[in-house]
């Protein structure tokens, strides 16, 4: 028997590439039917969930690496989890080499499609919506990769989070692009992360419109090397709806692009519109902290030519009333705390301002505004290393 | 080709199987069925002499927990199968190391004597390539329980007479609480979590190595109001929290780590802003806010029972009341 056994495991290892398709079509117990066909998947095959709209009650996992996860469509193929009684997401993935295509999620209990320390992952038109609009009780994150590797999010669409629509976390080598993120508390959020690319995005009606982040006590420190290019950036005008107690709680309504305690960032050729509080903020961490391998400040922020046809000019400060009258009624773009040796370098065509804040941990207490010179724009990004790699962008021809 | 393959192979294991359960005593374990392929009844595996009444047959020994995991109040039989002459090892206060053919079955059940009704049967299989977890829904008339990949729902009424929708986990859920660094382990034969009677009697019967050495056990749950409150609440966390929260595990990403031998109170979530919290946070600032359990989000999510917002995420469709009252006890002390 043990012979025979052997040969059988030889003839099945000398045909790898006989992939499987397993079809999920609606009908009666379609969630269990997708869910055992996640499980009972081997490496190589396709689940294809066919048109429709299907009714979950529980999570969906997946854990099996090299699984492409294809819908018909994401205004086709329709997971609703308005019902979802556990589980902390819609979807978790926690295996490598997965490809998620042409599906949506909707309101999920918590996130919409998590997915740790899954590398080589790519989202692909994949819509997660949370219907009612702007809610507090929405999930946090809409798609939500964690501490990976490799990651590219391309054609997605996410609103309604009442944290971050596209957050990416604790990872490194990601590509955000063409994707729409809007009605979210933050659209776009890199967070922890290293070697990020944002582009082509369209990111509107979000309380804070693209945020790359870097917090402390986390297993992942150190984010830095993120380019954010040729977004359109424009109306994040929705007032904040983060549960308190979220560090995003604090992003002030109208805050176009944030960098905050982040090393090399490079900002460009995004075009900014109708953000009230601020074009550009570029800032310390506000909290007392205690963690020593943590650097709170910006460094290195280079902000080159980006586009401002209206910001500032309604801005969510104390003192707002004042800073306007100064200002002439507008702020310029880009504002900086004033925090950090080296934090910020600018081109000559966009104007600032510096808050003036007397130290990390403060606030805006004892806070002096006045207009900014900056340092000539330096771009200390290293461009060959930031966003997914050439592989990845292989498997999605 | 390769469907065919595996059928092969399942073929021939099932045909072993049943050849096997022939050839052997009742109450005999199917090797065959812990090592290979995806048993479909509880029963191909032989773990009991009767099933029903949850009586172990031979080489499987019932178990018990100091401080065991929160099920909705389910009443949870463990047993430990070790292949014949096979032994575990001690890993100092640690996880128990169980050789290749063991298993690790737990039998969740609700009611009490004659209206006890056995709902999920879990295995844990340790085979040659690593641990495989199963579980296995019992049927209406109570003969046996069915291979559930996807998990299942039943409704029950738990021991606080609360009717609620138990959910048994899908395959891959088991893998959410018993993942490490991407491997599936298993969590509860802790040697700290075991009684020395037990182990003791382990030993004596060959069946472990050594009697380890345990500096500090797990409070005995039922025992908890007359051990010191950090360990009881510690030892609830590290049951009932640490198999997620800790570096290598589901919420690692959390940065929190509630491991009974975790000392540094930032880790353990003392004074610890939430990253990824969403409304679970409940507007509170800190995982733990000392003297001030209302202030803090870890008994807001024990406390709650939302998705989204709830914790433990899985395996809880009703409060703990009486691990909460330990942790809030505990926070209010600190």
């Amino acid at each position: 028997m043990k012979t025979l056994t052997f040969a059988a495991v030889l003839l099945a290892s000398a045909s790898p590439l006989l992939a499987e398709t397993h079809t999920i079509a609606p009908g009666d117990d379609a969630a269990e039917r997708l869910q055992e066909a996640l499980i009972m998947a081997e490496p190589g095959d396709e689940i294809v969930i066919g048109a429709g709209r299907y009714t979950l009650t529980d999570g969906l996992s997946l854990d099996v690496d090299n699984v492409t996860v294809r819908g018909e469509g994401m205004d086709a193929t329709i997971l609703d989890f308005s019902g979802q009684q556990g589980a902390g997401e819609g979807l978790l993935v926690t295996s490598d080499n997965v490809t998620l295509r042409d599906f949506a999620m909707e309101n999920t209990a918590g996130d919409g499609i998590k997915s740790k320390g899954a590398d080589n992952i790519i989202y692909h038109r994949i819509r997660v919506a949370w219907t009612g609009g702007p809610d507090p009780e929405n999930g946090a994150y809409g798609i939500y990769p964690v501490e990976s590797t490799n990651v590219l999010v391309d054609g997605a669409q996410v609103s309604g989070a009442s944290d971050a629509g596209i957050y990416v976390g604790q990872s490194d080598r990601i590509t955000v692009r063409n994707s729409l993120a809007e009605s979210n508390v933050a659209g776009i959020e890199i967070e922890n992360s290293r070697n990020a690319v944002v582009e082509n995005n369209m990111v509107t009606r979000n309380t804070g419109g693209i945020l790359i982040f870097d917090l402390p006590n986390l297993p992942v420190m150190g984010g830095g090397n993120v380019l954010v290019r040729r977004n359109l950036v424009v109306d994040n005008d929705t007032p904040n709806f983060a549960p308190p107690g979220n560090i995003v709680a604090g992003v002030r309504r109208g805050t176009g692009i944030m960098v905050m305690a982040n090393d090399a960032v490079t900002v460009e050729g995004n075009v900014l519109d109708n953000n009230p509080t601020a074009g550009i903020m570029v800032i310390a961490y506000p909290q007392p902290y205690d963690d020593k391998t943590y650097n709170p400040y910006p460094r290195r922020v280079a902000i080159g030519e980006n586009f401002d046809n209206r910001s500032g000019y309604e801005p969510q400060f104390e003192g707002a009333d004042m800073l306007l009258a100064a200002f002439g009624g507008q702020l310029p773009t880009v504002m900086w705390d004033g925090l950090g040796e080296n934090a910020i370098t600018v081109v000559p065509s966009l104007q600032g301002w510096n808050v003036g804040v007397t130290g990390q941990g403060v606030g805006l207490e004892g806070a002096s505004p006045s207009p900014a010179t900056f340092a000539a724009f330096a771009d200390a990004l290293d461009r060959s290393q930031v966003g997914a790699t050439a592989d990845l962008e292989a498997r999605l021809k | 080709m390769k469907r065919a393959g595996v059928a092969l192979v399942l073929s021939i294991a099932a045909l072993a199987g049943a050849f096997m359960a022939r050839a052997t005593p009742i109450g005999s374990v199917n090797q065959q069925a812990v090592l290979e392929g995806m048993p479909a009844q509880l029963s191909d595996y032989g773990f009991f002499a009767d099933a029903v009444a949850q009586v172990p047959g031979k080489s499987v020994t019932p178990y018990r927990l100091n401080t065991p995991l929160y099920s909705d109040g389910a009443e949870k039989l463990r047993f430990v199968y070790l292949p014949p002459g096979a032994q575990a090892k001690a890993d100092g206060e640690n996880l128990l190391d169980l050789p290749v053919g063991a298993a690790l079955i737990k039998t969740f059940a609700f009611g009490e004597g004659d209206d006890r009704r056995l709902i999920e049967t879990r295995v844990l299989l340790h085979r040659a390539d690593g641990w495989v977890a199963l579980p296995y829904i019992w049927d209406e008339a109570q003969t046996d329980a069915k291979l559930s990949i996807a998990g299942g729902r039943r409704d029950v009424v738990t021991p606080a007479g609360k009717t609620i929708s138990y959910r048994v986990p899908n395959k891959n859920q088991c893998k959410e609480c018993h993942g490490l660094n991407g491997a599936v382990i298993p969590i509860g034969p802790k040697a700290r979590n075991l009684s020395r009677d037990w182990l003791s009697a382990l030993h004596d019967a060959g069946r472990l190595d050594m009697v380890p050495e345990v500096a500090a056990g797990l409070p005995v749950w039922e025992a908890r109001a007359s051990a010191d409150l950090d360990s009881a609440a510690r030892g609830y966390l590290d049951v009932n929290c640490a198999h997620c929260h800790r570096p290598g595990a589901t919420a690692s990403n959390s940065g929190l780590d509630l491991r009974w031998e975790q000392t540094d109170p930032k880790a353990i979530g003392i004074m610890k802003r939430p990253v990824a919290a969403g409304r679970g946070a409940g507007g509170h600032l800190f995982d733990i806010v000392p003297g001030k359990p209302e202030e803090s989000i870890m008994t807001y999510r024990m406390g709650n029972l939302e998705g989204g917002v709830a914790m433990p995420e899985l395996g809880k469709s009703t409060v703990d009341e009486d691990g909460l009252k330990v942790v809030r006890d505990w926070i209010a002390g600190l």
